[in-house]
């Protein structure tokens, strides 16, 4: 049966290449297993503060955040702990209310050690709501609003991380005219975008209503994989009389939450090599961050949490949460019951371009969408076997790159001649690892090789 | 909640459930039926020469191969082809150095699997004809029971083949080409038909290419484009003189153009990676088996058609390189 639901999944991909227009997608990409099941039913439920949170300065892209506290300073929940260090940046706010332990280099979820403040959270505390750090949005007008958006912290909870009011604020003499909002999660396992879509319509549909104000768009589309209908249904009974708000159900296939592919599929527009979507009139958010802007003005207080699917075979009690920004792996994995035996590697983001974790005391960031725990079975195999050039690589490459010879290349170090077949297209999507029989590391060799590039480029030019 | 036994990888986390050796593994499980068509056709002589070319393969491979290659499938389908391109009453120990010559020199040479320019089974092939044209070509009548040897199977190596001349006779492509002589449809779709053991059945070979198709282990425009360019190229010849040229059914049906299409064409290794490349690929070879087959010096092309067809493969790739995502169209730069 599994045999035969793939092959049907190949040939849908070939007819999705035939007709990409009519049935709203993008060409090539992968069906990998959803595993939605474990998480998607299950309400959003808040994670009990831990002891200690573990604020890093860096938890967007962009420049870190400088600290404006110091070692035995007291805060309140919400209190600016530091501030943005230039455009691209955001400040970092205290996510429990407690005392500040110290500002040291803890371990950070991309595998460094990085500054991070660390508060000790008071115990007992109520942690009670307060008069409100952001300003009302009703009487704001577009260029305050984008501007309490920054300072509410507010960066891009699909996993990037791009601070969310740079997004907002499109340079001069560019034209918008389409606000996308990205619903399709197409992670596989993960299930926060669509339990915020279910439980919370109405904020993200006020979270468009804020951002077309502050783009001055008179138009979103908001795109959903047709595998969450009871999604489709809350949003669509919560859009807008009174705006230009439609959603378009799309194909179930990865990556289609990546920006150029939505744009793609939604609007049929082609995203230039190397430019951004702006350069085609379009800003995409995805649906976390939309909900969050919400969130901030009607709570009044900045990001200082967000929902996290915990899920995979390897945790016992599976589900969506909402966690304080900080929460060290540990304590969220104790409070969903703690690993299985056979639990085996843990990832933050979805399992196709996540980061596996080394260390339990790692703090959850603005970004991190979820928490896989793979059991040993779901692994993917260690031995690679030599590439037997059966062309799977550039069926399933949603930018149209020959993985292949990309791959041979950069194992020969040819970095050079690697940069002349494109690779900096490549967004490390991980479907040409994903669907390589022979199961060679392409991603990860891409990851390299553009880590290489940058740096000769860089000596090159110094 | 030890943290000692986690395992850090690179993304993707997941992989498709496909393996190398998984798909190579399901190309043998579909030859089975080939096999067996050969063996219902020419007795136990077929069982034998498909065994000692894969033999020799499997041999080579693990001679002078990486430790573990057996385990991959590859050398047993390089064998199970070679097998399957041979006449009945080859002796045994040909078809064992074809194996070993089309291993030895069609791959291992060029540095194992997934490096090879060529078809391994068929650069064995092509070995055996320069080798031993005249056991090549002695294509074995019917038999007086299904049990009796096609041919001097058991002769020593080197030695002459002591094959009585009426137990031979000649392919469908033979006799159209050489003695003006039809063979009836019907038979060549099932392999009521005198010639190499895996020429003779066109709708198992079709059967399996389907079924490897449907689980993505075969690209499937390799052997429509090559089918489809034979089929029109005969139409339109036979529109122009039906007393010369054969019709396009004959031509899909007769010799090995099914095996070659369906299986030796679509080696990945040697076969383009852009789908795009598959396509001039494939009409490449549908072309040179029809010049070859009507104007060539030989009964049957599909053998060189693809050999030449493999050189280009590297000249194809280049060729086709789907444009990027967002680049900008040539004409413009």
């Amino acid at each position: 049966v599994g045999e035969a639901r793939r092959a049907l999944q190949l040939a849908e991909v070939d007819l999705a290449a035939g007709l990409a227009r009519g049935l709203r997608s993008f060409r090539h990409g992968v069906h990998p297993p959803e595993h939605k099941e474990l998480t998607a039913g299950a309400p959003i439920r808040r994670m009990p503060f831990p002891e200690q949170v573990v604020l890093p300065l860096r938890q967007h892209a962009g420049k870190p955040a400088r600290p404006v506290v110091e070692a035995g300073d007291r805060v309140e929940r919400g209190d600016l702990l530091a501030e943005a260090d230039g455009w691209i940046s955001a400040p970092v706010h205290a996510s429990a209310a407690g005392e500040v332990v110290e500002i040291a280099r803890w371990p950070h979820p991309d595998g460094s050690h990085a500054p991070a403040v660390r508060i000790a959270v008071e115990a007992h505390s109520a942690q009670a709501p307060r008069p409100r750090l952001v300003p009302r949005w009703e009487d704001l007008p577009p260029g305050e609003l984008v501007e309490a958006v920054r300072q509410a912290g507010v960066v891009g909870l699909g996993g990037a991380a791009f601070p969310a009011h740079v997004k907002l604020s499109p340079p001069p003499g560019t034209e918008i005219d389409a606000l996308l909002i990205n619903g399709c999660e197409c992670e596989p396992y993960l299930t926060t975008d669509h339990r915020s879509m279910v439980e919370y319509p109405e904020r993200v549909v006020l979270g468009i209503r804020i951002m077309m104000r502050c783009l001055g768009v008179e138009r979103a589309v908001i795109g959903v994989e047709r595998n969450k209908p009871d999604a489709i249904e809350a949003i669509r009974g919560a859009l807008p009389r009174d705006l230009d708000v439609r959603l378009e159900p799309l194909t179930v296939k990865y990556p289609q939450g990546a920006e150029k592919m939505l744009i793609e599929a939604l609007l049929g527009r082609e995203v230039p090599s190397g430019g951004l979507p702006m350069e085609v009139g379009v800003v995409v958010q995805n649906v976390a961050s939309v909900a969050t802007i919400a969130e901030v003005f009607e709570t009044g207080l900045p990001l200082v949490e967000r929902i996290v699917t915990v899920t995979g075979r390897g945790v016992r009690r599976p589900g969506n949460l909402i966690v304080p920004v900080g929460t060290r792996l540990r304590d969220l994995l104790a409070a969903c019951g703690g690993l299985r035996d056979d639990a085996q590697e843990i990832v933050f983001g979805g399992p196709m371009m996540g980061v596996a974790q080394a260390n339990l005391d790692v703090p959850l960031c603005k970004g991190t969408t979820g928490v896989v725990v793979l059991s040993e079975a779901e692994c993917k195999p260690a031995v690679a076997y030599p590439c037997i050039r059966c062309g799977h690589c550039l069926d399933a490459c949603p930018v149209y790159l020959n993985p292949q010879i990309l791959g041979q290349l950069a194992l020969a170090g040819r970095y050079e001649e690697m940069s002349e077949h494109h690779l900096r297209d490549c967004m490390l999507c991980g479907c040409c690892s994903y669907t390589c029989p022979s199961h060679i590391p392409l991603s990860q060799l891409f990851t390299l090789a553009k880590a290489a590039v940058r740096r000769r480029e860089r000596d090159g030019a110094g | 909640m030890s943290d000692a036994r986690l395992v850090v990888s690179a993304s993707p986390h997941l992989s498709a459930p496909d393996s190398t050796p998984t798909i190579m593994w399901s190309v043998v499980a579909s030859l089975v039926p080939v096999v067996g068509a050969a063996v219902f056709w020419f007795g136990p002589s077929a069982l034998l020469v498909i065994a000692s070319a894969t033999a020799g393969a499997l041999a080579t491979e693990r001679l002078f191969g990486p430790g573990g290659a057996l385990r991959d499938g590859s050398a047993t389908i390089t064998g199970l082809l070679l097998g399957l391109t041979l006449p009945a009453g080859l002796p045994l120990w040909m078809a064992f150095v074809g194996g070993a010559f089309g291993i030895g020199f069609g791959k291992l040479v060029f540095g194992g699997l997934g490096q090879n320019v060529f078809n391994p089974a068929l650069i064995g092939r092509a070995f055996l004809q320069a080798a031993f044209p005249v056991a090549m070509t002695t294509w074995p009548a019917r038999a007086a029971s299904w049990w009796s040897l096609r041919g001097d199977n058991l002769a020593w190596p080197l030695m002459q083949a002591r094959t009585p001349d009426a137990l031979t006779g000649a392919t469908p492509l033979g006799l159209m080409k050489f003695e003006g002589a039809g063979t009836g449809l019907g038979s060549l779709a099932i392999g009521a038909t005198s010639g190499s053991l895996g020429e003779t059945a066109a709708v198992v070979i079709l059967a399996g290419g389907a079924y490897l198709a449907l689980r993505g282990h075969l690209n499937w425009r390799i052997p429509a484009s090559i089918l489809g360019t034979v089929a029109l190229l005969a139409a339109a010849l036979h529109g122009l003189d039906a007393a010369r040229y054969p019709g396009p059914l004959f031509m899909l049906l007769s010799g090995g153009l099914m095996l070659g299409a369906v299986y030796m064409a679509t080696d990945m290794v040697t076969s383009p990676v852009t789908n795009a490349g598959c396509w001039v690929f494939g009409v490449g070879i549908g072309a040179l088996v029809v010049v070859i087959r009507l104007w060539g010096g030989l009964a049957e092309g599909v053998q060189y058609a693809i050999l030449l067809m493999n050189a280009l493969v590297p000249f194809l790739n280049r060729a086709t390189q789907p444009r990027v995502l967002g680049a900008r169209r040539a004409s413009s730069s």
